[in-house]
């Protein structure tokens, strides 16, 4: 575009007719008054949300703890705080999105009360969410929180490429929300095909929403992924050798190595997408020899290992609380090491499954159909792992647990489902249907949220000192796994009886009395939702009496819980050495589970970095810029962008010390903490009474 | 060598710069995984590039759009960077000063520019013949991967003058260090991916 253009349109195509209400206000038909209320509403929430969000932290004056001690922070334990509640805060969007597309469905005989197009923008925020700002900001957080401490480092390898991640990945999200406000989302669901994406038939903002989103959130997690990879293999304590490792670490590992090689063909397909509607090049689009299959191709090359990038640091915090509940050290380590590493080989194997219908012949699909299949075994072994590992164990129902078992059962049930799925004479009959639906959710709610959400509840009393209420979690538990239960198998039989994916209405009156309990299940998730923050608050209300500052409230076996809760900056006063699997509860078995250390030496730590914010921000903009087509603003974004970097190179004097004898103290006041409490039985866990040291017990009999 | 001489893959500062030989590990090994993550960037747009070569509907082809000869010059061009980027990394870990650091990036510099010249040439005048990305699927494959590999020896570039800046404000510190021995690996790859490019797009497409 020329200066001149740049200059009669300064906002690039943003105006009045941008705003959520101005179609209701233009034609205010029935439909649009309803469509627009809505969406008026859910942009108020959100505005109004930041406001008050903003105003009590001027009111509080925290702006300078924000930026000092959190989004500059190259701590890896405040980016992982900080990658979860970003997960938590799309989560609530997502979930609600989703109530509203079960209340469409269930009123949706002949019509229902949301415009196609509104439905259409809800499925894909919904999915482009869930998994690009909730699943994968939830499992980068815990991984950041857990993985360093649980290898006995001090940080990871690279503190500040950490911050710049979460940046990138905030960014994204945070465009998504501004497409709330401002324009439409892209209405071509989560992995948005062209040739319907393309310029021709979606010349709006929407899709060049969804690309930019994507791919900022995409380079963040390539980053992400290279630096938990270099942590893992560079950073380990002393001792720690690879299959020493905790089950998690393992899982982690394998899911950053797939992050590393799945992310690229995503940013390839986001940026030929983007050439083609920007600059009309022909990748995908129906003429000149552009075509629609390299987009499939490439999405899925990086979409079926991004699903096992969400379900395996799931199966991580299940191996850690099934062990560490049942009381006994993991069952067959080995072989769920080797299920892990099978499972991410696999997932470079079958992507073609999920386009069995568009035509590549019989063999073809016959190979990926029986690819397919092979992943039911690793998966198999890990599910027999478990209960093995449970096998006259004695186990305690904490809430971690409750979901863990309730994973078992459903897991296994989507398992199922996927291994019907995998023949492509059944894909042909059901595929597009919300079979397909009920499958996914099936694998992916109790696979990879409900562990998410068992991290969570295990490892919160670490992060923060005190353990979460058991009973609104137990609520909580019980809600998600019936209301998953109740939303996702009507599906299956809606799905058989012939009900398409992404539909918005139906005249089959059969349909209804299902689609009803699917949208009771759907209710009764927010009120799971609803639980979840309560018992946060109640939480908070009660923490002084559920601190467990010495740091180990469930007899933890890994070396996270060797430290204070939450553990000081600097993770570890001496790098612990390692000898063996489950190396804390060895420590505690030996009698030398806290000990104290013979001399305090200076400790290096990476200083306060604002290349990560920062870069988040200029990113945010120029995405921004560029949805709207507002040049000057790219413009400029990206000279800031450049400079940004370069200065960054220029920085020198990153690490600070913090010097021995502060060191001392802090630890000293553990130390002492640690003589101080009452070690308490298994039994107790769960009272005020848990201080956080573990009685030991030997031979099953109380010692 | 011993164990302790060689940290990670490719050329190591070595024992004589002590705790730099050190720092390099970590830091080497991360760039490693960004450069695979990088190649499989790279193995997409090939792939896509070589199931476009029929996508060319009716528009100009391999046979009337390359020069054979511009490509040739900008293949030496790029390989002889390498080699002088080589003897660049040898100064510094050899200790031959600064002089001799900066002449040898300085030269590689100049190649790289020269190479960049030497392409963006060829795509003005593909442009002149009709072979611009929108005219088919073909030309669009084409620019995402020929253009792609040039915007990192852009970027490969800008990095180096910074290191140059960065010497001139800092000295040869750590991070200089370690960022020319980063740069290094990042050229070689360029240069693998160039040769690439060479025999799939140029020679393949002409014979």
């Amino acid at each position: 575009m020329s200066p001149v253009g740049i200059l009669a349109h300064p906002l690039g195509r943003l105006g009045l007719q941008s705003l959520p209400f101005w179609q209701m206000l233009q034609h205010p038909t029935e439909a649009n008054v309803i469509n627009g209320i809505i969406a008026t509403g859910a942009a108020g929430l959100l505005v109004i949300g930041a406001i008050i969000t903003a105003a009590l932290i001027t009111k509080y004056r925290k702006w300078g703890v924000l930026w000092s001690e959190w989004l500059t922070s190259t701590d890896h334990k405040k980016i992982g705080i900080m990658y979860v509640v970003l997960a938590f805060v799309m989560l609530a969007r997502a979930l609600i999105e989703a109530c509203l597309m079960r209340a469409q469905q269930a009123f949706g005989l002949g019509g229902g009360f949301l415009s196609p197009e509104h439905f259409a923008e809800l499925f894909s925020t919904h999915g482009t969410i869930m998994i690009f700002f909730m699943a994968m900001p939830f499992l980068t957080g815990v991984i950041n929180y857990v993985m360093p401490l649980q290898i006995g480092a001090r940080d990871v390898t690279f503190p500040r490429l950490n911050s710049i991640s979460l940046g990138l990945t905030a960014a994204g999200a945070m465009l998504v929300m501004v497409s709330l406000v401002l324009g439409k989302f892209s209405t071509g669901g989560w992995f948005g095909y062209p040739p319907y994406t393309e310029a021709n038939f979606n010349p709006g903002v929407g899709p060049d929403y969804w690309i930019w989103a994507l791919s900022l959130s995409g380079l963040g997690s390539t980053f992400t992924g290279i630096n938990f990879v270099a942590t893992i293999w560079k950073e380990r304590a002393p001792g720690m050798k690879l299959l020493r490792m905790p089950l998690f670490t393992w899982t982690a590992l394998c899911t950053s190595i797939l992050m590393m090689f799945a992310m690229p063909p995503l940013t390839i397909a986001m940026a030929q997408l983007a050439l083609d509607r920007y600059l009309g090049f022909h990748y995908f689009t129906n003429a000149l020899g552009g075509n629609q299959m390299h987009f499939v191709n490439l999405f899925w090359m990086f979409g079926h290992p991004e699903v096992y990038i969400l379900v395996l640091p799931s199966f991580g915090i299940y191996s850690e609380v099934v062990a560490t509940f049942s009381g006994k050290r993991l069952y067959g380590y080995q072989s769920m090491v080797m299920a892990t590493m099978g499972i991410a080989i696999l997932s470079f194997t079958v992507w073609l499954h999920h386009f069995f219908t568009m035509g590549q012949g019989a063999n073809v699909n016959a190979v990926f159909g029986i690819a397919s299949m092979l992943i039911g075994i690793p998966t198999g072994v890990k599910i027999y792992d478990w209960m093995w590992t449970m096998f006259r164990g004695r186990i305690r129902f904490t809430v971690p647990m409750v979901y863990s078992i309730g994973f078992i059962f459903l897991f296994v049930l989507g398992g199922i489902s996927g291994i019907l799925l995998a023949d492509p004479g059944i894909d042909y009959q059901v595929h597009n249907s919300v079979f397909l639906v009920a499958h996914f959710h099936n694998v992916a709610v109790p696979g990879v949220l409900f562990g998410l959400i068992a991290g969570y509840h295990f490892w919160f009393p670490k992060a923060f000192g005190f353990r979460l209420n058991e009973r609104w979690g137990l609520i909580s538990a019980v809600c998600w796994i019936a209301g998953f239960m109740l939303a996702f198998f009507p599906l299956y039989g809606l799905g058989l009886m012939g009900l398409p994916r992404r539909t918005v209405s139906y005249n089959q009156p059969s349909y209804v009395p299902l689609e009803m309990v699917a949208f009771l299940g759907a209710i009764l998730i927010i009120v799971a939702l609803g639980a979840l923050v309560m018992q946060l608050w109640v939480s908070i209300q009660h923490r002084h009496e559920n601190r467990v500052f010495v740091g180990d409230p469930w007899d933890g076996r890994s070396l996270e819980w060797s430290v204070s809760a939450p553990p000081p900056h600097y993770n570890f006063v001496v790098l612990p050495v390692v000898t063996e699997r489950d190396a804390f509860t060895a420590a505690k078995e030996r009698g030398t589970g806290y000990q104290r250390p013979e001399t305090y030496v200076d400790i290096e730590l990476p200083k306060n970095a604002a290349i990560g914010p920062v870069l988040g921000a200029i990113g945010l903009v120029l995405a921004f810029g560029l949805v709207w087509h507002i040049w000057w603003m790219v413009i400029a974004s990206t000279v800031g962008l450049l400079a940004a970097l370069i200065a960054s190179g220029f920085a020198r004097d990153t690490t600070r010390i913090v010097p021995a004898q502060q060191v001392q103290q802090q630890q000293q006041r553990w130390l002492d903490a640690v003589a101080a409490a009452a070690a308490i039985l298994r039994f107790d866990e769960c009272k005020p009474a848990n201080a956080g040291l573990a009685e030991q017990e030997q031979a099953g009999v109380a010692a | 060598m011993s164990r302790e001489a060689i940290k990670h893959p490719g050329l190591n500062l070595g024992l004589a710069h002590g705790a730099d030989h050190d720092a390099a590990e970590r830091v080497m090994f991360g760039f490693w995984l960004f450069l695979m993550s990088d190649a499989i960037l790279f193995g997409m747009v090939f792939a896509t590039y070589v199931t476009s070569l029929h996508a060319t509907a009716g528009g100009p082809g391999p046979h009337d759009l390359y020069d054979i000869r511009s490509v040739f010059i900008e293949t030496l061009l790029l390989l002889a960077s390498s080699a002088t980027f080589g003897m660049a990394s040898l100064a510094l870990k050899y200790q031959h000063g600064k002089a001799s650091l900066i002449g040898w990036l300085a030269v590689t510099l100049l190649l790289g520019v020269a190479f960049l010249g030497f392409e963006s040439h060829d795509f003005i005048t593909m442009f002149a013949k009709g072979g611009v990305p929108s005219r088919s699927g073909f030309l669009s494959a084409f620019f995402d991967l020929v253009p792609l590999h040039g915007l990192h020896v852009m970027g490969g570039c800008i990095w180096l003058i910074c290191l140059v800046g960065q010497i001139a404000r800092y000295g040869l510190d750590r991070q200089v260090k370690l960022g020319i021995m980063r740069l290094a690996l990042f050229w070689h790859f360029l240069d693998i991916v160039w040769i690439a490019i060479f025999s799939v797009v140029y020679l393949a497409g002409l014979a």
